[in-house]
This record gives C-alpha cells, sequence and structure tokens, in this order.
C-alpha cells in the first residue's frame, strides 16, 4: 500500500470537445449495459420468455381466417412489445439502484443528458433484439409474413418513442418503493397515442393499404419521437436529482 | 476547498439542514459524528451534487453548486456504504467504466495502479458479485481515487466491514490524507475517526454545534466531546 494513487499532472489535460465528452460519456453507458447483460442475461431472457408466452397463448386463444388475422395482428404485436418492453425498463433501471450504481453514474462530470440517452440506447437494443426474435415467431405461428419494410419503420419509430419515454419515467419511478407497480402506471398513459399510431400504422402495411391512408399515422409517431426525445433531454437532470 | 453558508434543505415539510455553515480547508480531514437523522448524508449528498439545496451558498474548489456541478463533480471522489460498483461486471470492467465517463487518460495503465493499490490485481477478472463485502469496498475507493480527486467525501465508510476490512480502509484512508487530498467523512464510530480526522465536528438537528481540532482535544476525551455536544440545549 505504498504506491502513489495520483494520475501524473502531465496526462490529466485531456483537449476533448463538449460533443467528444457527450458520446464518450453515452457509449460507456451502452458498452456496460451491453456487457451486464450479456452475463446475466436477466433482462433479455425475461423478455423474450414473457413475448414468446403471450404469442403462443394469443395463438391458440384466437381462431383466425386470414383475413382477421392481417387485422388483429397489430394489436397482438404491439400488446407484446408494449409489456415486455415495460419488464425490460423496470429490470433496467432497478440495476442501477440496487448497489447505488444510479448515485455513481449522476456523480460524473459529464452531462447528465448522456447517461440518459446511453441508457435509451441500450433499452432500444434489448427491443429491437427482442422483436426480431419475436416477429419471425409470430410468422410461423401464425403463418403470416411480417417482414414488410414499412411494418418494420413503424416498429423501430415506435419502439423509440417507447424507449425514450420508458426510460425517463423508469428513471423517476425507480426512486420510489412501488417502482414495479408504478412505471406502467405512469407509462401506459403517455404511450396511449404513440401505440395507437404504432397498431394503425402496423395494420395499414399488413393491410397492403395506400401509403397516404397510413402516413398520418407514420407521421403521428415521428413528432411524438421527436416531442419526447427534446422533453425527456430537457428534463431528464431534474428527474434524476432530489 | 468546501464552503457551506446558511444552508438550509427542506423535504416537504421537514427541514433537515437549517442555516448550516460549514467550512474545509484544502488538506483538512474532518470527521464529520452525529446522531441518525442529524443530516449527515443530506449534507455529503449535496456537496457531491446529488441533492440540490432548497437554500443557502455552497462552494467547492471555488465552483458554486448547483450552478458548475459537473466541474464539482470533476473533483470529487465519493465512497458511500453502497459500493456503487455492478455486480455482473468485472473489478477491472467496473474500473474502465468509470474511467471512461470520467475521461482518465491511460486508462488500462491506471486501471491496473489502482487495482494494485487496493489489493484487488489478483482478481481484476472476477465478478463484483462474488466479492466479500470488505473487496467491493476495497474496490469503491479505487472507483473514487481513479480519477484522482482533490476532495474525498465518505459516508459512513466502515458499515458493514469486519475488522480486517475496516483496517484495510483506515490503512487507504491515512493514504488519502497523507497525500493532501481534502477529506470529509461521516462516521458512528468515534474510535476510527479519533485515528483518522484532523478536526471533528457534530452535526446535531440539522446543524453544526460544534467543532474541534485534533490538535486542541485529546483523541480520548472525543466521545465526551460528542456527548456533550449532542445533548447540549
Amino acid at each position: 500500500m505504498t504506491q502513489d494513487l495520483s494520475i501524473p499532472e502531465t496526462t490529466t489535460v485531456r483537449g476533448e470537445s463538449a460533443l467528444g465528452a457527450f458520446l464518450r460519456a453515452m457509449w460507456a453507458v451502452v458498452w456496460k449495459d451491453l456487457a451486464a447483460e450479456m452475463r446475466s442475461r436477466e433482462l433479455l431472457s425475461a423478455m423474450l420468455v414473457f413475448a414468446l408466452l403471450v404469442i403462443l397463448i394469443f395463438n391458440f386463444a384466437l381462431e383466425l381466417d386470414a383475413k382477421t388475422r392481417s387485422t388483429v395482428t397489430s394489436g397482438v404485436l404491439w400488446v407484446t412489445f408494449t409489456f415486455a418492453g415495460t419488464l425490460g425498463l423496470n429490470r433496467s433501471m432497478a440495476i442501477e439502484k440496487d448497489r447505488g450504481c444510479l448515485d455513481g453514474l449522476l456523480l460524473a462530470p459529464v452531462d447528465r443528458a448522456a447517461i440518459y440517452f446511453g441508457k435509451v440506447l441500450g433499452n432500444l437494443i434489448f427491443m429491437l433484439v427482442v422483436e426480431m426474435i419475436v416477429l419471425p415467431v409470430y410468422s410461423l405461428l401464425y403463418n403470416t409474413n411480417l417482414f414488410h419494410p414499412g411494418l418494420l419503420l413503424v416498429i423501430l419509430l415506435g419502439s423509440v418513442g417507447y424507449v425514450v419515454v420508458g426510460t425517463l419515467l423508469a428513471s423517476m419511478a425507480v426512486q420510489t418503493r412501488t417502482r414495479d407497480v408504478l412505471l406502467p402506471i405512469l407509462l401506459f398513459p403517455v404511450v396511449i397515442p404513440l401505440v395507437i399510431a404504432a397498431v394503425k400504422g402496423s395494420a395499414g402495411f399488413l393491410q397492403a393499404l395506400e401509403i397516404p391512408e397510413i402516413m398520418p399515422w407514420l407521421n403521428l409517431l415521428i413528432v411524438y419521437d421527436v416531442i419526447f426525445t427534446a422533453v425527456a433531454f430537457m428534463v431528464f437532470d431534474y428527474v434524476v436529482e432530489e | 476547498m468546501i464552503e457551506v453558508h446558511s444552508l438550509y434543505k427542506r423535504f416537504g415539510l421537514k427541514t433537515v439542514l437549517r442555516n448550516l455553515d460549514f467550512q474545509v480547508q484544502k488538506g483538512e480531514f474532518v470527521a464529520l459524528l452525529g446522531p441518525n437523522g442529524a443530516g449527515k448524508t443530506t449534507l455529503l449528498r449535496i456537496l457531491a451534487s446529488l441533492s440540490r439545496p432548497s437554500m443557502g451558498v455552497v462552494r467547492i474548489a471555488g465552483y458554486p453548486l448547483p450552478g458548475q456541478a459537473a466541474a464539482v463533480r470533476r473533483r470529487l471522489g465519493v465512497v458511500s456504504h453502497l459500493p456503487l460498483l455492478y455486480g455482473d461486471l468485472s473489478a477491472d470492467e467496473n474500473l474502465r467504466f468509470y474511467g471512461r465517463m470520467y475521461g482518465v487518460p491511460n486508462l488500462p495503465q491506471r486501471v491496473s495502479e489502482v487495482l494494485e493499490l487496493v489489493g484487488l490485481a489478483s482478481r481484476r477478472r472476477d465478478l463484483v458479485r462474488t466479492f466479500s463485502r470488505g473487496m467491493q469496498q476495497r474496490l469503491a475507493i479505487g472507483r473514487a481515487v481513479l480519477h484522482d480527486p482533490e476532495v474525498m467525501l465518505f459516508d459512513e465508510p466502515h458499515t458493514g466491514l469486519d475488522q480486517d476490512a475496516c483496517s484495510m480502509l483506515d490503512q487507504v484512508l491515512s493514504e488519502i490524507a497523507a497525500r493532501g487530498r481534502t477529506v470529509v467523512m461521516t462516521s458512528h464510530d468515534l474510535m476510527r475517526a479519533a485515528d483518522l480526522a484532523s478536526r471533528f465536528d457534530v452535526l446535531s438537528r440539522g446543524a453544526i454545534v460544534a467543532s474541534v481540532p485534533r490538535t486542541e482535544m485529546d483523541p480520548d476525551q472525543l466521545l465526551g466531546f460528542y456527548r456533550q455536544a449532542v445533548t447540549a440545549p
């Protein structure tokens, strides 16, 4: 225990732009979330098992002809994604709270928005991984082709909006004792416009409607994503500070 | 190095800190003593920029809080009774992660130095969740000194440690103090505080009610000094 604790003075100064520091911190958070999940597989396995169970239950519960299937599919998919997503969001923030790690993150001398966007990106990756596994399984079970570029775009836009709002509200809910119950209560009312737009947009592509009929829903998804990303960017600092 | 004037902190209707004044000079090691609920952790969380003061002036290294919180955080190292470490990452990965967050240069070399310092170099690849409480606390200290902070805040760092781990922690704390860092440590362990600190402040009912430098008091009298301070009207 005789080693010098200090960093040599010549190496402590580092010329880095604010954007560079922001991106460095954001990627550090993403890397940390992915590395921890690769070890534990708690979050992905919980989301996947739940999502696969839901589509399996719907498959047995609904005896559908081809026409009805195309109208029901988008609803079943988004019910699956939103509920599985809630599990992931809760777990993702619980990891930060368990050993006081959220304080560790907040103590870092970086723009706190970088921490938020790092968490958003991590959560989005987990959600997209689950969706990419659910889609082929659903296609097999329901004998429906879901690999339509338009549908994939809707899923991407819907997932972005869901994760942007969900991560912000999860960081709020995680401060409370009833975090597991509180997140869906806070989240679902806020994401109703997003889910409606995503369901309608997905159904439009599955029923091969004309693009002008689908565009309003796509526009709503884009506007929702932009507005809530901006809101989250502005308020995250206040949400996590006592 | 640390200046606090007329600080108030309220949670709803409850006032936890009231008109608190607190100064720490560069290189001082202040033991912040006080009963449970006195506001020690709240004060440390405000100094660490984790909590916003309701009213009052807080400056660390000349930077005001909460206005220049990022500049303050760059100069702070914080150790609490929670390790602030990820159980599913190894010791090495935890330090690399925090090193990236702090923009520590020459990170691989620095991580090796710090792991050596806290005696965990041989366990660097092991997951933190497999560590004992004492090892986690040593790594938590490594995390806190990784970016070479000027000010260290310790919130009851001995909580839950066995005697060996406490001795190891004391050794690291002494070394940190010997390096001229400014240290504020809350503790219920008067004996350990008496061995380490250069000043003893007693926080009671949300304010500093007594303060004495180590040079003006025999460490054996610390218990009497503390009791007198907390029971005074």
